[in-house]
């Protein structure tokens, strides 16, 4: 057995779930109790070697950790700059790093006794991940969806079904992942007894944000252990796409204690930086409280949650983990911003180049490599996180191709 | 003007059950809102609750979410709420109010300035539906001292070692949540629920009211006498929802109210 891959917080989380002054738990009354019984049996459960050897043991032979770091010879050569390294979380079974974060969950819902599990999703990888658990260890699963994410996610609605699970299409506000978290979160209220609330994001309540990193930073861990393995130096640059951060934190938390990595968010910059034709919160927000936590949100100007686009589900969302906002607010990790437009000609050019699709989610943190790594230095390493394969993208791809 | 606790422990010395409707702002518009404000005072409101439009209203069910979507539909804020308020006490109602609302408008409105813009305008206190005592530390230093009432909730979940502290943290009153779910009707309250509500007091000292799913003049009813309020808040809004015009809101909104103040009247 390899030693247990969870990490501890990069630093310790202030009292009442706080990363500076973001995150805590600003939640209805009906919450407080299954939040603190979730809180004691994380405790528990990342103390104790029998938990952590399951997840380990199902992350190695289910899952098919660890996922390889491929070096993008083409891409690189074709750039002229950095030496670009993929984290190929696409390899994942389901096809993304949602499942490490699921299953991780899934495992804590059934130490507790729970029988049913309850997730939202947005483009439907967190949604597949969690249905698969689910079917795994014989739990029910709903899972919340809303109904413009289902159109252009179809081929995953149909997967979750597949696999067992009943899918909720969410028709209020945008119908897309704020909703879904929204109906998720009044479910959870409404069978606190029996149900666990699977979230898929370094977003929620406290213990949540700090639990998915936790769940999610196998990824910085693996990934740091084999750069310096295949190359012998540590990267210069790590990147992530950002939506609610669950990818990205898991990749930083594996580089936030070397000063020398610098670490980048990109967040879906949508058609423009108008108000609701992005998602850019580091671009475009303010501090708010949506969701259970105090964060980074786009907002007008009586408070209320602005509607966002972005051409990846995923990334739909006004928005983010606080512990990115914090990592943001003391300037150790810095967030630009992609457009649709630049995320889908990132997607042609991986697929052309290195005979691999990502998912548009994680064609916006290629589309940031495309403009950085020319700046760098050939000896230079930049590390992407390729959060999810973009199988599930191409029927959308498709029709968008067929209307022009 | 009485302040919500005045009111409700009036209430409790008369061992009756106040009636507190819950309105949203801004349900069909605001310039009806200020209408019925008077309208539900005229028929028997003890108190009302002024609910705060939120974008993400995870505490309520299909009835509020709608009201909300169709306040915010017309760009209602929390700035032109207060406005309503202070309308409405020149207006000479004296009815306690209690603001009902999502951290999130209050806290981006300036927790300071809301507190003085508040109480300038003639609220009485605010329930913030997503705060807890443990998690409201800046909001209820903002409101120290001020007079400016606060509501904290108690629900079935609630650990009977943190009443205290809700209790402790509400000056107005203690608002129990009669169900584990969102807002909106039901056609039974739940028959422990009386029961439940005298466990309850013995741990409380504050004022109690008691809401979610309660519709009918049978509910209050069944509820009379068990706490110091009785909350009809989705009944009000779906029946609202069937009016087709401010007048006919005013006319629907008064005769609800009359006819759920009605057991509450008879000894």
């Amino acid at each position: 057995m390899s030693e247990p891959m969870l990490l501890s917080a990069f630093q310790p989380l202030l009292p009442g779930g706080f990363f500076g002054h973001f995150g805590g738990q600003y939640i209805p009354e009906t919450l407080m109790a299954p939040v603190q019984e979730l809180e004691q049996a994380w405790a528990e459960a990342r103390q104790d070697p029998a938990f952590l050897a399951e997840l380990q043991d199902l992350l190695t032979h289910y899952v098919g950790r660890p996922t390889p770091v491929y070096e993008a010879r083409n891409l690189s050569q074709q750039l002229g700059g950095a030496r670009i390294f993929l984290k190929r979380e696409d390899l994942n079974h389901t096809g993304a790093h949602k499942i490490n974060n699921s299953l991780g969950q899934a495992l804590l819902a059934k130490r507790m006794g729970k029988t049913r599990i309850i997730a939202e999703t947005g483009a439907g990888q967190h949604g597949v991940a969690s249905a698969t658990v689910a079917a795994l260890l014989g739990l029910q699963c709903r899972v919340y969806m809303g109904s413009v994410d289902m159109a252009r996610q179809a081929l995953n609605v149909y997967r979750m079904r597949l696999l067992g699970t009943e899918v909720c299409a969410v028709n209020s506000g945008s119908a897309t992942l704020k909703d879904a978290i929204n109906e998720a979160m009044r479910d959870w209220v409404s069978h606190v007894q029996d149900s666990f609330y699977l979230l898929g994001s370094v977003l929620g309540p406290h213990p949540y944000p700090d639990m998915v990193a936790t769940f999610q930073s196998v990824i910085g861990k693996e990934a740091r252990a084999q750069i310096l393995g295949q190359t012998g130096h540590l990267p210069d640059e790590v990147v992530a796409c950002v939506g609610g951060g669950s990818n990205a934190m898991g990749l930083f938390r594996g580089f936030v204690h070397d000063p020398e990595v610098q670490l980048t968010g990109v967040e879906a910059g949508g058609r423009s930086l108008e108000p609701g034709q992005h998602a850019a919160r580091f671009g475009g927000g303010s501090p708010g409280v949506l969701h259970g936590s105090e964060t980074l949100v786009l907002q007008d100007t009586g408070g209320q949650i602005l509607e966002t686009h972005s051409v990846s589900a995923g990334l739909d969302y006004p928005a983010v983990g606080p512990e990115h906002a914090h990592l943001h607010e003391i300037g150790r990790a810095h967030y630009v911003s992609a457009s649709d437009e630049e995320a889908l000609e990132a997607f042609h050019r991986l697929a052309r180049s290195e005979g691999i699709l990502p998912a548009l989610e994680s064609s916006h943190a290629l589309a940031y490599v495309l403009k950085r790594a020319p700046q760098m230095r050939p000896d230079q390493i930049l590390l992407v996180n390729l959060s999810g394969r973009g199988d599930k993208d191409v029927h959308q791809l498709y029709q968008a191709e067929e209307k022009q | 003007m009485k302040s919500i606790n005045a009111t409700l422990m009036a209430c409790r010395a008369e061992s009756r059950s106040a009636l507190i409707p819950y309105l949203t702002a801004g349900v069909p518009d605001l310039v009806t809102t200020a209408r019925l404000l008077h309208a539900l005072a005229a028929a028997g409101a003890d108190l009302i609750e002024l609910g705060v439009p939120f974008s993400d209203p995870v505490a309520d069910g299909p009835v509020i979410q709608k009201a909300s979507e169709t306040a915010l539909a017309q760009g209602v804020n929390l700035a032109q709420i207060l406005d309503v308020v202070a309308q409405v006490r020149a207006e000479g109602l004296e009815t306690p109010l209690i603001l009902f609302s999502y951290y999130n408008p209050i806290y981006h409105f300036g927790l300071e300035n809301f507190v003085k813009q508040a109480l300038v305008a003639g609220v009485s206190g605010t329930l913030v539906v997503d705060l807890l005592p443990e998690t409201a530390g800046r909001y209820l230093d903002a409101v120290a001292g001020s007079g400016l009432e606060t509501v904290f909730l108690a629900a079935p979940t609630t650990a009977p070692e943190r009443l205290a502290r809700i209790d402790a943290a509400s000056t107005g009153c203690v608002y129990y949540v009669s169900r584990t779910g969102v807002t909106g009707t039901q056609a039974q309250v739940h028959v422990d629920l009386p029961a439940t509500l005298a466990q309850l007091k013995t741990h409380v000292r504050q004022p109690v009211i008691v809401g979610f799913g309660i519709s009918t003049p049978e509910h209050v009813a069944q509820l009379k006498g068990c706490a110091e309020g009785i909350v009809v808040g989705s009944a009000l809004m779906a029946a609202l929802d069937t009016a087709s015009s401010p007048d006919q809101a005013v006319e629907i909104a008064s005769a609800l109210i009359r006819s759920l103040k009605q057991p509450l009247e008879e000894n």
